[in-house]
């Protein structure tokens, strides 16, 4: 389309409106895709998942120019780690609730299924501390365990945040400017923490197995 | 003013029974809220119209006055304003560091600087250009413009982007105020290791460069979610992927790229932090760390990051060259696949920054082709350019001038870069003066210039006043003069062997009359921002009124007042044509039925943007200027003790739920 010559300025004149659509009937709020925050949170995961990438890759990159690996350090236990990994998968469970009864909006199972969600956070972060103390390296003894306190750091404030989220949307939906769009908002932090969970197991793989198979 | 709608008065008549999904708020078969009639006691703009409309409107969507109210707005013109005006007096405070190297060098053995103090000089210089300039600038625009030309009335999580705003401004301040107490960063802008580990560089001076690398990926990474949201899902009913202005384009390819590149530069510049803080070993090769490792991620962002200063350029450029060739761009399919390929190859040209640190050659050989064939997107817009010009009817004025600039000098910095590609002939003028011409041409010419074009586009949109064509033309003639006599002689010092980052040099190395010339070149380029800014501060206050659409261009930032009020737009316009406004000469299709005394907007769907929900969006907060302040303390003390982490997270824990908590009264009220 080419348009005629420039027009001198139109001074203040604002072009009249003509309606073609109204929007009264439209619902004020939806779920997943369709809401504006399952997008930022896609976004968010995306920068955080780029980082894990990363650090993953500088994790492989410190193997590549060493050879030997893990350096001069024992492998770390399996024990807290392995039950840290079992109770974050079998959080998938009361997880995909939390979602399915958001989007049913039903307020009394959302509670419930918070709670869990909680408790179970909060169970990890006990996890993570036991954990912490098996390692066998400290971040300043050599590279490789650097780069392995490095990496459980990281997982560990993904977590935290993800948690300290969940308490208090589990706060919000008891008092009483709980419901309306509060459920969806249940239902992207459920979606996050899909996200947690599917990035702590290649870094479980990269740190506890992968030192084992090398 | 309500009518039924009828499909003869609509471009595309059989959309109007498609634009609206009709699809229920929850799944199908649950009883929503979501679905719930809006009370009948809350006014509508289907009931009301004309000033009284706007007044209400302007009411609802306004920023109080005073501090608070200030410090509290999330309206995302405000907030636009002042991501430009600061990024604006960044650059002014980097060229001034750069003038100041120029003076320096002007002759040999001069004596104006010391090493120490030029060392922070051109560090300095280069970090305020790249992370306080160079990346904000694009982002600024897009915060400003994009909710606009998409017709919407906000961005997409208006708090969280004035969250990056302050957490932007605390980290250019920190940086620059280090730098004025002689601690400022003199590691150059890349920080290489070992250079800036704790080994070479005790004291705090490296460690204010990784910390502002951590304030300004924040900040960006926070920009580009809400840009690519907004991109996504605030579009205007009836803005298909295919009617998404350029301008807007760029800014999401722009807004992905940072999304992935910048996780890169905090990476690294976290573990540098670690290095000298609590001493890991990630780049002390005695305990299995690696050096080169710290180039790697440096440059996996680095290189996106000239593309992160370049392609929010190509959408200036690209919004210009429509207006003014009085055309729709030609090939509008192309130069959107071209910025989505530029988007995806910068991420794989990283390693021709590394060619000297002895690569394996078939690593060498795939870089050198991927950083020549990234020159094919890029020419594919210059050319689509170019056309739109031939085939238009061109109005010369003062934007349009700093575009045609733009293609010469970014052309020539192009073809120096296509030099530098090569491996043998980039061993031998790294770290000269020749890659700094190739760079300053690249970056000034990439995003400088049209910046420039950009100001005087908009100008008349953000101010409601013309800037100055007598000043511009004058402005546009010394800066094109003074940029190449400031640049075109370093690609001689460089072949000639004059090494970047010295701060002086022997008069028998025979380098002395084109640093002269180049020093001369540069106070003139310097004059022109001068020029610049007296145009602009004068026209602010004196020059002719504007009016919504001076240009008589074709997007919808231009159906909107100038400046244009709090809500943008008094109804949400409905997009049936590329450039709506010349599709629709004699009025605007627009929806009704929001709320007047909420803050609602209509989110549509991806990609057929289809009106789909009418959504509230925040009201103005104090949170995320506390929250700011908060994740400054927290910054700014983990470069003294890895405990600040600790209990910095309290205050900034604290500063997050004021931020989400609900307002009670608002919700009371349903």
């Amino acid at each position: 389309m080419t348009v005629g010559p420039m027009k001198p300025p139109a001074g203040d004149e604002m072009l009249p409106h003509r309606i073609v659509l109204n929007a009264r009937q439209m619902p004020s709020y939806a779920y997943g895709h369709r809401s504006p925050i399952w997008w930022g949170t896609l976004g968010f995961a995306a920068a955080e998942g780029m980082g894990f990438a990363l650090a993953i890759g500088s994790y492989f990159y410190l193997v590549f120019v060493n050879g030997n690996w893990p350096l001069s350090a024992p492998v770390p236990d399996l024990f807290w780690s392995g039950l840290f990994t079992i109770v974050m998968l079998a959080s998938l469970w009361p997880n995909h609730m939390a979602k399915r009864d958001g989007e049913r909006e039903d307020l009394a199972k959302s509670r419930r299924n918070l709670v869990i969600m909680s408790v179970i956070g909060l169970v990890l972060v006990g996890l993570r501390i036991m954990e912490l103390g098996f390692l066998h390296v400290r971040w300043d003894q050599n590279a490789y365990g650097s780069i392995l306190w490095f990496l459980l750091g990281l997982n560990t404030l993904h977590l935290v945040t993800d948690i300290g989220d969940t308490i208090v949307l589990t706060v919000l939906m008891f008092t009483r400017h709980g419901p309306g769009k509060r459920f969806s908002d249940i239902g992207d932090n459920a979606f996050y923490w899909y996200f947690v969970v599917a990035s702590w197991l290649p870094i479980y793989l990269l740190i506890y197995w992968f030192p084992r198979w090398w | 003013m309500t009518r039924a709608i009828t499909s003869h008065e609509f471009d595309a008549g059989a959309e109007v029974t498609r634009l609206v999904t009709g699809e229920p708020g929850a799944p199908p078969g649950v009883q929503s809220e979501a679905d719930e009639p809006p009370s009948p006691d809350e006014l509508r703009d289907d009931r009301v119209d004309g000033p009284e409309l706007s007044a209400r409107l302007a009411k609802t969507w306004g920023t109080e006055k005073g501090l608070i109210g200030a410090l509290s707005t999330v309206d995302h013109k405000v907030i636009g304003r002042r991501y430009i005006i600061t990024a604006v007096i960044f650059l002014f405070l980097g060229g001034l560091l750069a003038v100041t190297m120029r003076l320096q060098l002007a002759q040999p053995e001069n004596t104006l600087l010391g090493p120490d103090l030029y060392n922070q000089i051109f560090t300095m210089h280069g970090i305020t250009m790249m992370f306080l300039f160079g990346v904000p600038i694009g982002e600024a625009f897009a915060v400003y413009l994009v909710p606009l030309m998409l017709g919407t009335r906000n961005i997409a999580f208006p708090r969280l982007n004035a969250y990056s705003y302050y957490v932007y401004l605390f980290g250019g301040a920190m940086v620059w105020i280090a730098f004025m107490l002689n601690i400022g960063p003199d590691v150059g802008w890349f920080a290489y290791v070992p250079l800036s580990g704790p080994e070479f560089s005790p004291g705090k001076r490296a460690d204010f460069w990784a910390q502002m690398i951590t304030f300004t990926e924040v900040a960006g990474i926070a920009v580009a979610i809400s840009i690519i949201t907004t991109v996504f899902k605030l579009r205007a009913p009836g803005m298909t992927l295919d009617r998404i202005p350029l301008f807007v384009w760029a800014e999401l390819v722009n807004s992905f790229v940072i999304v992935f590149a910048l996780p890169a530069v905090v990476t690294a510049s976290a573990m540098l932090l670690l290095d000298r803080l609590v001493g890991t070993h990630f780049f002390n090769p005695a305990e299995g760390g690696d050096a080169l490792l710290f180039q790697h991620l440096f440059w996996f962002f680095g290189h996106p990051e000239v593309y992160i200063i370049f392609l929010p350029a190509t959408g200036w450029v690209s919004a210009i060259v429509v207006t003014f060739a009085r055309r729709q761009a030609f090939g509008y399919i192309p130069l959107v696949l071209a910025l989505i390929a530029t988007g995806f190859l910068s991420f794989g040209l990283w390693v021709h920054h590394m060619f000297t640190t002895g690569l394996p050659q078939l690593g060498a050989s795939f870089f050198t082709a991927s950083s020549m064939l990234i020159a094919i997107p890029n020419g594919i817009q210059i050319f689509c350019w170019i056309a739109t010009l031939w085939d238009g009817r061109p109005v010369f004025r003062t934007p349009l001038l700093f575009v045609i600039g733009f293609f010469f000098i970014f052309v020539a910095g192009g073809l120096s870069g296509i030099m530098l590609a090569s491996v043998p002939l980039d061993s031998q003028v790294h770290d000269t003066f020749f890659v700094v011409a190739h760079f300053h041409y690249v970056l000034i010419g990439g995003n400088v210039f049209p910046l420039i074009a950009a100001v005087y586009y908009w100008f008349p949109k953000f101010s409601g006043r013309m800037m100055s064509e007598r000043i511009g033309k004058w402005h546009f003639a010394l800066a094109f003069i003074g940029f190449n006599v400031a640049f075109f002689p370093m690609h001689i010092t460089g072949l000639m062997g004059m090494p970047r980052r010295v701060y002086t040099y022997l008069p028998e190395m025979g380098w002395g009359n084109l640093n002269m010339l180049s020093t001369v070149g540069a106070a003139l380029f310097f004059a022109s921002f001068i020029l610049f800014l007296y145009n602009i501060v004068s026209s602010a206050r004196r020059g002719p009124l504007a009016g919504p659409n001076p240009w008589d261009a074709g997007t919808l930032e231009w159906a909107a007042a100038s400046p244009p009020l709090p809500q943008n737009f008094d109804r949400i316009p409905v997009v049936t044509n590329r450039e709506p406004l010349w599709a629709n000469r004699d009025s605007l299709p627009v929806v009704a039925g929001l709320s007047v005394d909420n803050r609602e907007q209509i989110v549509s769907t991806v990609t057929h943007g289809r009106a789909d929900l009418r959504e509230t969006t925040p009201e103005p907060s104090i949170w995320p200027f506390i929250a700011a302040v908060a994740t400054t303390v927290l910054f700014v003390g983990s470069m003294f003790t890895p405990w600040a982490v600790v209990w910095g997270c309290l205050p900034l824990a604290i500063a997050l739920m004021g931020w989400f908590w609900p307002k009670p009264s608002m919700e009371d009220e349903r």
